[in-house]
């Protein structure tokens, strides 16, 4: 294939301008009716997510967590491009991913409540665990994606990162040891504009971050990260490209992180009130409800019951994690090995010898 | 006793992935020049012949990235065997073996296990150039999570790469490149103790040498030339670093009350300064001595020219028993 076919298109793709209104391309299949309702019903449920884990932080209840307010287009999207034999391979930013996937919800923030590292079987829902270490998921994408391949499997994995993560080495490997396998894996990286505090000038001087799969030899693409009608088109084309036996690709999606980097940051030292004001007028939620109201798709009964499900979902995690649920102890040593070696065994028993002795005092 | 032919510790590792490929189709070897070639060692000889490209293969020379893939083919029912292709090559893997290889059981609670084989060629002695005879075992020893094995024997080299390779959990195997090509005759079919067990490889009754891989030969030809000299020398090969067997490795030095820990690595903040605290711990009381060491210095990994200062030698050994206090002053 030469290799302009790899190129991403001189703009984003846009299906949906900032104030609702239809984009032609003839490059791009615009989704039906019916997948953009379902669509912006997941952009209202992934909206009262990030709003209620906020609350949640404010409350002591979650130690930590890094939203996705403002790119909860590309969240809902690259997990409804997915069929259920498909894997998807998230980074600690994408709960509204994995929620929209159909993992629990209580089970998905089990990490960031600090009960555990990973509450959910990643099995399951074919979800991996959440990976903090930028990058390094990507190359397990691969690896899942390859054994689908040998045996023969009909399945595609959508490989998460940021802006950052690709400045990474492990990045680097992933697209190529993709490439070179043909693994039908799709590499989706939200460019939200920053890692933490940095900006992306100084991540990379490209001329995209979609332009880098060309030297990997696939193709790339770039994408308007807050129009959910664009993100289903990209990366549905992708997954289908990927499952047709074309070989992995790299979608970009240009979005903007609203909120600091975690509860922890504060977004104020390194850029300005006006910057981040611009991006509110590109709201994906506000794209997609103009557009479906102005097709008279989003009546007011569909809004109200599309209100009373995001609101289910946040009882359900007010509810879960509200409670508490005390840990146990003898978890830690407990799948460390399939079988705890002769010195966990010792140190399991120190432990509860300790802990029922302070019990007793 | 039936005769068994002559082989060498490459051949025995080699036929231990022969036969776990035919026992188990879901077994993958991969790594660095392991296809065609058949390995810089040739440890991998002939698998792309018998078991086709898709079992046996070459991948992109990036060991980040081969341990990443390992990871994601075992989540999705794979059991897969990479070659590392010199210990300081590793280096690079070492976050996904680290943050990953390492965590994933525990992150999951048992959901995700990571039936990883890792094959490291390590150690020296055979006149390698820079970044190609590193000791590297205390940083996998070090990790929780990863079972760690150095084989010091032909038999051995089989039994324990079949075991690694069953194991539901990573097992990082260190190949002792300075005996890959020492040779015994070995029955494949008889059962040797497996993964967490040390063995006494010679009986002894004056002090114990406690050793693995590649010091497991300088340990027994110290023995010989001790008995020569009228002193009766017992030799534990540790076999499996991680789970370490407290159980024979005290027993051993209980029954002579005196110790000598023989390893290339550097000494300080070692596999053998942890079985020097953990044979003093549990033996005080059984101790004539001080455990001694023999080690590596605290330098990097020496030119082939210099590295025979290096190495602990027949001589250091028998020196170090030498102070083990045998005559009240």
């Amino acid at each position: 294939m030469p290799s302009h076919d790899f190129l991403p298109s001189e703009q984003p793709v846009q299906l949906l301008d900032q104030d609702g209104r239809r984009v032609e391309d003839p490059k791009r299949a615009f989704p039906s009716d019916e997948d953009l309702l379902r669509a912006h019903e997941a952009l209202v449920v992934g909206r009262r997510i990030n709003e209620q884990a906020y609350a949640l932080v404010r409350q002591g209840r979650l130690a930590v967590y890094p939203s996705s307010y403002g790119q909860e287009a590309c969240e809902v999207a690259a997990a409804l491009v997915l069929d259920d034999q498909d894997w998807l391979f998230p980074t600690y930013r994408d709960v509204v991913s994995i929620i929209g996937r159909g993992v629990d919800p209580v089970e998905t923030l089990t990490l960031l409540k600090g009960d555990w590292h990973c509450g959910y079987d990643p099995t399951e829902h074919r979800v991996a665990p959440q990976t903090t270490p930028l990058a390094t998921q990507l190359i397990h994408a691969v690896g899942v994606a390859h054994a689908a391949t040998l045996r023969g499997e009909d399945t595609v994995v959508m490989a998460m990162c940021g802006d950052g993560a690709t400045s990474e080495g492990d990045f680097h490997e992933a697209l190529n040891f993709a490439a070179v396998f043909k693994a039908p894996v799709v590499f989706f990286v939200q460019n939200n504009e920053y890692a933490i505090s940095v900006p992306l000038a100084r991540q990379t001087v490209a001329p995209s971050l979609a332009h880098k799969a060309v030297g990997y030899g696939m193709p790339g693409e770039r994408v308007d990260g807050n129009d959910v009608a664009a993100l289903l088109s990209v990366l549905g084309d992708a997954v289908h490209a990927a499952r047709s036996g074309a070989g992995p690709s790299l979608v970009e999606a240009h979005t903007y992180r609203m909120q600091a980097h975690t509860n922890a940051d504060d977004a104020t030292r390194y850029r300005q009130d006006d910057e981040v004001a611009a991006w509110q007028g590109r709201d994906p939620l506000l794209r997609s409800k103009a557009y479906l109201t102005g097709r008279e798709l989003l009546t007011d009964e569909r809004t109200a019951e599309i209100a009373a499900k995001a609101e289910a979902v946040a009882t359900v995690m007010r509810d879960g994690l509200m409670q508490d649920v005390e840990p146990v102890p003898g978890d830690l040593f407990e799948h460390v090995h399939a079988t705890p070696t002769p010195q966990l065994r010792e140190q399991a028993a120190f432990l509860a010898d300790e802990l029922s002795r302070e019990k007793v005092s | 006793m039936a005769e068994h032919e002559k082989i060498t510790m490459a051949q025995a590792f080699n036929q231990a992935l022969r036969d776990a490929m035919t026992a188990d189709e879901s077994v993958l070897m991969f790594g660095e020049d392991v296809g065609a070639l058949g390995g810089v060692f040739r440890v991998t000889d002939g698998l792309t012949a018998e078991f086709g490209g898709a079992r046996c293969f070459d991948t992109p020379l990036a060991e980040s990235g081969i341990m990443g893939f390992a990871v994601g083919l075992a989540m999705n029912g794979m059991r897969p065997v990479v070659e590392m292709q010199f210990d300081a090559f590793a280096y690079p893997a070492f976050e996904q073996i680290v943050s990953h290889v390492a965590k994933m059981r525990n992150r999951t609670r048992g959901a995700l296990s990571m039936p990883i084989t890792i094959r490291i060629p390590y150690a020296g002695g055979i006149g390698g150039v820079e970044h190609h005879c590193d000791s590297s075992e205390a940083y996998y020893a070090h990790t929780p999570g990863l079972t760690v094995v150095a084989p010091a024997t032909v038999a051995d080299a089989y039994t324990l790469m079949r075991e690694a390779i069953a194991s539901p959990d990573p097992v990082v195997v260190l190949e002792p490149k300075k005996l890959y090509w020492s040779k015994d005759e070995v029955d494949l079919d008889e059962v040797q103790p497996g993964i967490g067990r040390a063995v006494v490889r010679r009986e002894g009754t004056d002090a114990t040498l406690i050793a693995y891989g590649t010091s497991v030969p300088i340990a027994l030809e110290a023995a010989d030339a001790a008995a020569a000299e009228g002193r009766s020398l017992q030799v534990v090969d540790v076999r499996s670093i991680v789970p370490f067997d407290d159980e024979t490795v005290c027993a051993a030095v209980r029954s002579t009350g005196r110790a000598v820990v023989v390893a290339e690595a550097p000494g300080f903040a070692s596999v053998s300064s942890e079985i020097v605290a953990r044979v003093t711990e549990r033996c005080f009381h059984h101790l004539a001595a001080p455990v001694r060491r023999v080690t590596g210095f605290d330098i990097p990994y020496p030119p082939p020219k210099l590295e025979h200062l290096h190495l602990p030698s027949v001589d250091r050994v028998l020196d170090a028993v030498d102070t083990l206090q045998w005559d009240d002053v």
